[in-house]
Order: structure tokens, then sequence, then C-alpha cells
């Protein structure tokens, strides 16, 4: 009898140990779940840009993306509103590799012309909103350290500190993961003199095609008093994309994938 | 006649839109007013470099195995005498046709867009040796929206995309020359001197006959964008003088030409080279230009925050320069300069452009404010400043024509 129990012991000791996952597997799995769905996605989407004043702006765009080889993506971008934008197009090829620059390029389409955008900081305003590059296209994981500073019953909350301090505008960053779906709920920024000053929030989640899913998120800037508010529709996976809808034939002449 | 034909056209096609063959129709636009004034006196032109307001109508249709657009402008230009006569290829008048054109998939590797269009290609960034399709240099200098540089194309322009690469074929049934300053609201140098007479030349205006014909195939090489270029047609602007009919014409030309584009680190870098193979040769008749070889290169990157530098050095080379005896140098540089900044939730772009020939000794500066007011408003301010030390130099000529002035835009 107390062999058996010290073998249960063991095995449920055994089991415990193997169900702590490590810091690594839960950050590798959140950036699974947030930027990797599927073999391929689209999602309409609104991105409201609130500011302290409540005057308020507003871009909708179409967004597709596919996964390629290694952890690289290509996202191709829709413009709908506002009407200056409209048949604009913001192309990414993303590259994950160790100091490897993403890939961008704006499709203009009054000059018929498509222009390369220099690589730069990731840290600055996405179409002029409160999200920055980096919270569309996903932070490499390599950038920070990630140290899991507690775990609640729904919740692994993980602190990242960048590896180059200098290449970003906050000290650190902390993000409650919900441990059933591996979605970041909500994350918080501080600064370098580590006050709060930039919050991102999953407000609202919904299960599409077997893959829970942000349908409604929202970054508030605690220095401005703006905030983005996005809400995507439509979402579907494994549509099926060709990897040639990421090149400059189809700037030409966007797909009905996004037209439609 | 052409009008009728166009408007038939329109016609016919808002016909069709009602019919059940469209799945759907996207309407844009916007309205906008433009004003500028010379900042000297220039006794030949109007004080007012710039006046109007423009209507423009973007619509898209979907049909099962098509797409058809139409972009027009529909024009007030207060500068202008005879707004009813309608110049397509001028663009001239109250209506400016900038695109009608039909796109569709024959086989599933290529793609053809018939009609009027913009086209472009090549690396430069306002500089260009392979694009050889039609600028409008008066909209650009005189301050309109950069989008008015480009001038349309009557064109079939079919791409093709096998494996090996990709594909592109532009054939302009009728010349389709630059919109070259002509005195009639920019002044230039006439060989003697500054003057705003109305500047004649012989037309290319046969079908089939005066035709264009240009090419591009370009692929990935290594991780850089590489390309080949070929151009059949006439020099672009009235360059050629016959003696014998005691006027001005576009000579003939060919153009073969390479680029390449890609990131180095940080920085985005692109060369381009262009032989230009003038035709013709100069005799006791007429007097057309040499050949030349044409080069670029840029380079681009971010300097500091939402602030953007670009730098290009460009050149052009006259061969034969021992049998030549004209005002030109053997060799023409150009340095540019481009800064953007973003600033105000990126509502606001500052942005300066900057032409320097040290060769030429002559300089064009072009700085642009532009605030995004809301979803539909947005205001900017230019200038076009042009110096030189001579009459007789590209921007040099042009020192009269330093202008400045506001815009305000609605759009749709």
């Amino acid at each position: 009898m107390k062999k058996l129990i010290t073998a249960i012991t063991a095995v449920t000791l055994a089991l415990g140990a193997y169900a702590e996952m490590s810091v690594n597997d839960i950050v590798n799995k959140a950036n699974e779940a947030s930027y990797y769905a599927g073999n391929d996605g689209k999602a309409d989407v609104e991105m409201k840009i609130i500011d302290k004043s409540g005057s308020t702006r507003t871009r909708e765009f179409t967004l597709l993306r596919m996964n390629v080889k290694d952890g690289n993506q290509k996202f191709y971008v829709y413009f709908k509103q506002p009407a200056d934008l409209y048949k604009q197009v913001f192309l990414v090829w993303k590259e994950t590799g160790e100091g490897k620059n993403d890939s961008r390029w704006m499709w203009l389409p009054a000059l018929n012309l498509k222009r390369e955008i220099a690589p730069g900081d990731k840290r600055t305003s996405f179409v002029g909103s409160d999200f920055v590059y980096e919270d569309v296209s996903g932070r490499n994981l390599s950038e920070d350290t990630h140290e899991l500073i507690e775990t609640t019953d729904t919740q692994y909350i993980i602190k990242n500190v960048p590896k180059d301090p200098d290449s970003v505008e906050f000290s650190y960053y902390t993000m409650k993961i919900d441990k059933d779906t591996f979605l970041p709920r909500h994350a918080e920024y501080y600064d370098k003199t580590g006050k709060l000053y930039r919050t991102v929030e999953a407000t609202k989640v919904e299960t599409i095609q077997g893959y829970p899913t942000v349908i409604e998120s929202v970054v508030s800037d605690l220095n401005t008093g703006g905030k983005t508010v996005n809400t995507f529709s439509d979402i579907n996976y494994d549509i099926g994309l060709k990897e040639n809808i990421f090149t400059e034939r189809f700037l030409r002449r966007p797909p009905r994938e996004v037209t439609r | 006649m052409k009008i009728k034909k166009i408007l038939l056209f329109l016609i016919s096609t808002f016909t069709v839109q009602v019919s059940s063959f469209a799945l759907d129709t996207e309407l844009h636009g916007f309205a906008e007013t433009r004003a500028g004034a010379r900042t000297q006196d220039d006794p030949a032109q109007n004080q007012m470099s710039l006046g109007e307001t423009r209507l423009q109508l973007d619509a898209l249709t979907y049909f099962d195995a098509a797409e058809l657009q139409i972009r027009t402008d529909f024009l007030y230009d207060g500068l202008q005498d005879d707004l009813h006569k309608i110049d397509l290829d001028r663009g001239t008048g109250f209506m400016d046709l900038r695109e009608l054109n039909l796109l569709f998939t024959p086989i599933p590797s290529a793609d053809v867009k018939i009609g009027r269009q913009i086209l472009t290609w090549g690396t430069g960034d306002l500089l260009f040796i392979n694009d050889l399709f039609p600028k409008d240099w008066n909209s650009f200098l005189l301050g309109r929206d950069e989008d008015y540089l480009k001038a349309p194309s009557d064109a079939l322009f079919v791409s093709w995309f096998p494996a090996i690469g990709s594909f592109d074929f532009a054939y302009m049934p009728k010349f389709d020359p630059d919109r070259y300053v002509d005195g009639s609201r920019l002044s230039y140098w006439n060989g003697m001197d500054i003057t705003g007479d109305e500047f004649t030349a012989e037309k290319r205006n046969e079908w089939f006959k005066d035709h264009e014909f240009s090419a591009r195939f370009y692929r990935p090489v290594l991780s850089w964008e590489g390309s080949l270029y070929a151009y059949h047609g006439f020099w672009k602007s009235p360059v050629g003088y016959d003696l014998s009919a005691n006027d001005y014409y576009f000579p003939r030309l060919n153009v073969y030409g390479a680029s390449a584009r890609g990131a180095v680190g940080n920085t985005l870098m692109n060369v381009e080279i262009g032989y230009y193979d003038s035709r013709e040769n100069s005799s006791a008749f007429k007097n057309v230009p040499n050949d030349e070889v044409r080069f670029l290169s840029g380079y681009e990157r971010e300097i500091g925050n939402e602030l953007t530098a670009g730098f290009q050095y460009y050149v052009e080379w006259m061969q034969d320069y021992g049998g030549y005896s004209g005002t030109r140098d053997e060799f023409r540089h150009v340095l540019t300069l481009r800064l953007t900044k973003m600033a105000m939730n990126q509502n606001l772009m500052l942005s300066l452009f900057t032409f320097y020939s040290p060769s030429d000794q002559d300089t064009y500066i072009r700085p642009n404010a532009t605030y995004t007011i809301s979803d539909h408003w947005q205001a900017s301010a230019y200038a076009n400043v042009f110096l030189g030390e001579h009459d007789y130099t590209f921007f040099g000529q042009l020192q009269d024509n330093s202008n400045l002035g506001l815009s305000l835009r609605y759009s749709f």
C-alpha cells in the first residue's frame, strides 16, 4: 500500500513537473497563438483612433497573412478608409532570423508605384494609431529576456526585459497570458523611470475555426490620453492563399480576397 | 470627335453598370482647391502660378472577368483661357482624364490592362532613366500634388509571370510626349533669352506609326530586385531641331537599361543605368542630341524618430562630346536629397526635396508641409524655388518661376 502511494506520488509529481511549463514554452505558445494561427488568414480590421478630446479617426483595411518557412510571414494590408489611403497597399515580408530586417513596401495607386520603406524603428506608430508596427507584426522573442513572475489560476504573468535597452522606449513590459488559450490578454509597458505609460488589452476573444482569436483589442497611451480600438471581423483561417499574392503583380491588381 | 467617342463609351459603360454583370462599383475621389503665386515678377507670366479647383472622381467597377477603372479630374482653372477646349493629351481644358482602362486575366499567368493608365517603373526618386512614360513637368514645377508629375499613357499593357521572372510590355500606338515646359505657364530658355513665347514643335501623332514600345523584365537576384529595360520610341521632349522646316521636333530614341534595388543593413540602395541611343544623326538639315549614358544611385535610411533621408547621385554623360558645339557639359551631375519627417501622430508630414547640379550650378528646392485635419480634410503648403548661375541650365532657366502656395483637399 505504502509502495503504491509512493508510486502514485512519484507519478503525480512527475506529471506536475511536466505541467509546469518553462517560460520559453509559454512565450513561444503565446507568440504562436497571437500571430501564427492557421497556415494563413484573412480579417477585416477597423481601427478607431480616439484622442484625449474624443475626436476620432478611422482606418479600415483588409489584412491577409501567410506563414512561410522558418517562422517568417507575409502580410498584405489593403486600405479602404480613410479616402486618402483608399487602394493603397502595405506589404510586409516579415523576417524572424537574427539580425534580419523585415522588407516593407507601400503601393501608391495614383502613381502606379511600389515604394520600398527603409528598415526602421519598429516602435513607431502604425498608420498614426497608438499601435506600433511591432504590435501588428509581432515582436521577435529573441529581443527580450522573459521571466515568469506569477501564475494565477487562469493566467501566466511574464516580465519581458529588452536585451538592447537603447533600441526601445520601454524599460520592461509585463504580459498576462491566458492558460487555456495562450492568448496574451493584457500587457503593461513601463518607461525608463519605471512609470506605467502604455497598455495593450485583448478585450474580446472568440474561437474561430478552432483557433482562439482576438476580435477586439485596445491600446491606451497614458501619456497622451489617447487610445486606439481595433475591431476584427469576417475572420477566416486556412483559406489557401498563394504566396504570389504577396508580390508586385497583386499590388498592381489587388486580389478579390481583399477587394470583395 | 475623340471626346464624343469617350462620352459614348462612358455612357455605354454606365448602362452596362446598371445591368447585372457588374458585381460592385466603388466611387471615391476628392475636391481640391489650390492657389499659388510667383515670388518675383515674370513679365511674360501671370503673378499667380496656380489658381484652380478640381474634382476627381475615381470609379472602380468589378465584373466577373474584368475590372473597369475610370478616374478623371474636372477642373476649373482660373489661369487657363480656353477651358472649354479639352485636349486629353496635353491635359488642358476642364477635364483631365487620368485613367480609363479595363483589366483582365486572359491566362492565369498574365494580366492585361488596356486603355488610359498611369505607368511607372525604375528605381529613382523623382529621377527617371528607364521610365520613359510621359511626365507632366508643368504640374510638377507649378506645385500641383506630386501624383500629377505622371501624365497618363494610352497603352496596351501586358504582364506575364512565368517562373523565371516577370515581364511587362507596354505598347503605345500613338506617341505620348511629356507635358513639357512650353511657355504657357512657365518661362524657359529659348537659346537666346528667357521667354514665355509659346514653344511649338512638330507633332508626332500618327497612330500606329508614331508608336512607342516599352519593356521590362524583373526578378529577385539574391536578396535584390534586378530589372532589365528597353524602350523604342522618341525623345519625350522636342529636343531636335529641323532646319529645313524651321521647327523643333521629337527625334527617334531607343533606350536600354538595367537596375537593382535592395537593402544593405538599414539602408535601402538602388542603382540604375540606361543607354540613350539617339537614332538620328545631326546633319546640315537637323540638330539632334548625341547618345547619352545615364546613371543613378540612391541611398535611403531612417536617421531619426520618424525622420527619413534619401540621397541620390545622377549623371548624364554625353557621348561623342568632341563633335558637339553647344553649351552643355560632357557630364551633367545632379545630387538630390529628400528629408521626410512625420509628426503629430503622423498627421503632419514635412518633406523637403532638393535637386542640386554642381556642374550646371543650379538648384531646385521643393519643401512641402501637409497636415491631415481629419479623415476627410487635408491642408498643405508648398514652394518651388529655382536658383541658378546661368539662364541656359535646366533649373536656372526657371528662376522667374519660383512660386509658393497652399491647397485644401476634401477626400471622400
